[in-house]
């Protein structure tokens, strides 16, 4: 297994790049959910306001 | 056969088909990068020249393309908006940008590290480097006018213009640049194409492949929340809301 | 249509003409910027010589920016942009003249000052003919160009920072072929292709920008 992660003298710069490129596209993937669901909890945050607004009325 | 794609113009009809459009391009997405990922790494035998480091290709070379494809995607979205006047277009080029500027960010990114072991210097202003520096330059201009105007109209309109103004810059620019280069006599990095085998041709294409359709996935994802948030005040989103809302408890 | 022309540029110019303090700040900040580069990278002659032209280029750039939130900042403020968007008169027209009025006041002062700075740099005779020439090309494309950003981040908080990362990216080919176009003269080289190259791209400029800046307007004032 550790012989895969070995690349030599440059070991440093191919899991540099793959590491970095991994990181980036989970980050895009977390910030992009977490997006979603902020927004949906605001949304169904004024619904309930709201529907709370008319039976009161 | 009539299909009326003028239906699936409108935010409240798109939302859903965008929804489930989404895993037909993120599984192949997947599938297809742990394929590449796994011929790229571990299959595919060291090159006899550049060693380990021509690994960088196969994640540089896709995400080099997919930094250009995007902005052009995004200035054709753009322009669609501006000429049938429609939101849902104008919104696309906005669930866009992102995307294409971290693929811009980790084109640089990639080529850096593979320039250091292969020229022995992270950064040379070689031509599709520079380019594509400027390139990034642009994509985060079209973002701060974005977020600078509050006005969602306004904002989606006037980044839309400055993309297509853009778009018929990147041209000019890539042609300024590379002939800037040969003036230097600045380094050139080209990987040479007559020369690279089969084998890796097929493994960056199916990366290649791949970084396409997690961008357009991505993309639909988040046009999916700039049209909740755009459209929160219209009724199919309350409905919406009461439906899932009931699903979360 | 040349009737508007006229009256815009006239009216332009006299405003422009008012405030001259204006003008000379912009002028002022172009030598000093020049000026300071000797004292950071030392004041060998044949350094100097070969940084000039990008130099002299990139201070008269930073300079045209400085002026760039005052093209429609003013008529923004008081009113007689949105009467103009709204006139009868192509607006395309009217934003065209005002850019040249603003090159007028902006640019050119920045074209006849740049033969003394070429002389700081050691760049006399042919160079200095040829930098001025190229800033003579260049500048225009440069207001242009930046007319598109002003126009769009018209009345926008930091709208002067935002100009600049929106317009900096979009002036790369003009900076490249006009600092060249100097470099390669004094090399010896041929330095025609440079000089079509910008002229084309100032006819380009010329035809396809005042639609934009047009546009941009509009979407900016609605």
């Amino acid at each position: 297994m550790a012989e895969w992660f070995d690349m030599g003298k440059h070991t440093w710069f191919v899991w540099g790049s793959y590491g970095v490129f991994a990181f980036f596209i989970v980050a895009e993937l977390l910030l992009l959910e977490r997006r979603r669901r902020t927004i949906l909890q605001r949304l169904s945050r004024t619904s309930r306001m709201n529907s709370g607004v008319n039976d009161e009325t | 056969m009539n299909i009326n794609w003028f239906k699936y113009a409108s935010p409240a009809s798109f939302y859903p088909l965008a929804g489930k459009m989404i895993p037909w391009f993120a599984i192949p997405a997947g599938i297809l990068a742990f394929i590449g990922l796994v011929m790229g790494l571990f299959v595919l035998p060291p090159d006899f020249k550049q060693g380990e480091s021509y690994r960088i290709i196969f994640i540089h070379v896709p995400a080099a393309w997919m930094s250009m494809v995007i902005y052009l995607a995004m200035a054709f979205w753009a322009i669609v908006g501006m000429v049938w006047n429609s939101r849902l277009s104008a919104m696309m080029a906005i669930a866009l940008a992102p995307t294409g500027a971290m693929f811009c960010f980790l084109a640089l990114w990639t080529g850096a590290l593979w320039g250091k072991p292969t020229w022995g210097t992270y950064w040379v202003w070689d031509a599709r480097l520079t380019t594509q520096l400027i390139l990034l330059f642009m994509y985060l201009g079209y973002m701060a006018l974005h977020a600078a105007i509050e006005d969602p109209r306004r904002a989606a309109r006037a980044s839309g213009l400055l993309a297509i103004v853009g778009a018929f810059n990147v041209p000019i620019i890539y042609f300024s640049v590379q002939w800037w280069n040969t003036l230097h006599q600045g380094a050139s990095i080209t990987p040479n194409k007559s020369e690279m085998a089969a084998s890796m041709a097929s493994v960056m294409l199916i990366m290649a492949v791949a970084a396409w359709l997690y961008a357009i996935a991505v993309a639909l994802k988040r046009v999916r929340c700039e049209i909740l948030d755009r459209e929160r005040h219209a009724s199919w989103v309350a409905e919406l809301v009461t439906k899932t809302g009931q699903v979360h408890g | 249509m040349t009737v508007i022309f006229r009256t815009i540029l006239v009216r332009e110019l006299t405003l422009g003409l008012r405030r001259k303090a204006d003008m000379l700040m912009t002028l002022f900040f172009c030598v000093i910027v020049a000026s300071m580069f000797p004292l950071a990278v030392g004041p060998e002659t044949e350094l100097l010589r070969t940084m000039g032209p990008g130099i002299i280029w990139v201070a008269a750039l930073l300079a045209s920016l400085l002026s760039l939130e005052r093209l429609f900042g003013g008529d923004y403020a008081d009113g007689t942009l949105e009467q103009m968007v709204i006139s009868s008169h192509p607006l395309a027209m009217i934003v065209f003249a005002k850019v040249v009025a603003h090159w007028l006041l902006a640019g050119l002062p920045l074209v006849l000052i740049s033969p003394l700075l070429a002389l700081q740099y050691g760049l006399d005779g042919d160079e200095g003919l040829i930098l001025v020439a190229t800033l003579l090309i260049g500048t225009p494309i440069l207001s242009l160009l930046g007319a598109v950003g002003a126009a769009l981040t018209l009345g926008l908080r930091g709208g002067g920072v935002l100009i600049s990362l929106l317009v900096l990216p979009l002036f790369v080919p003009v900076l490249i072929f006009g600092s060249a176009a100097v470099d390669d003269a004094a090399a010896g080289l041929s330095i025609e292709g440079h000089f079509s190259l910008l002229g084309a791209m100032l006819i380009a400029a010329l035809i396809l920008t005042p639609w934009a800046i047009a546009s941009a307007l509009r979407i900016s004032i609605e």
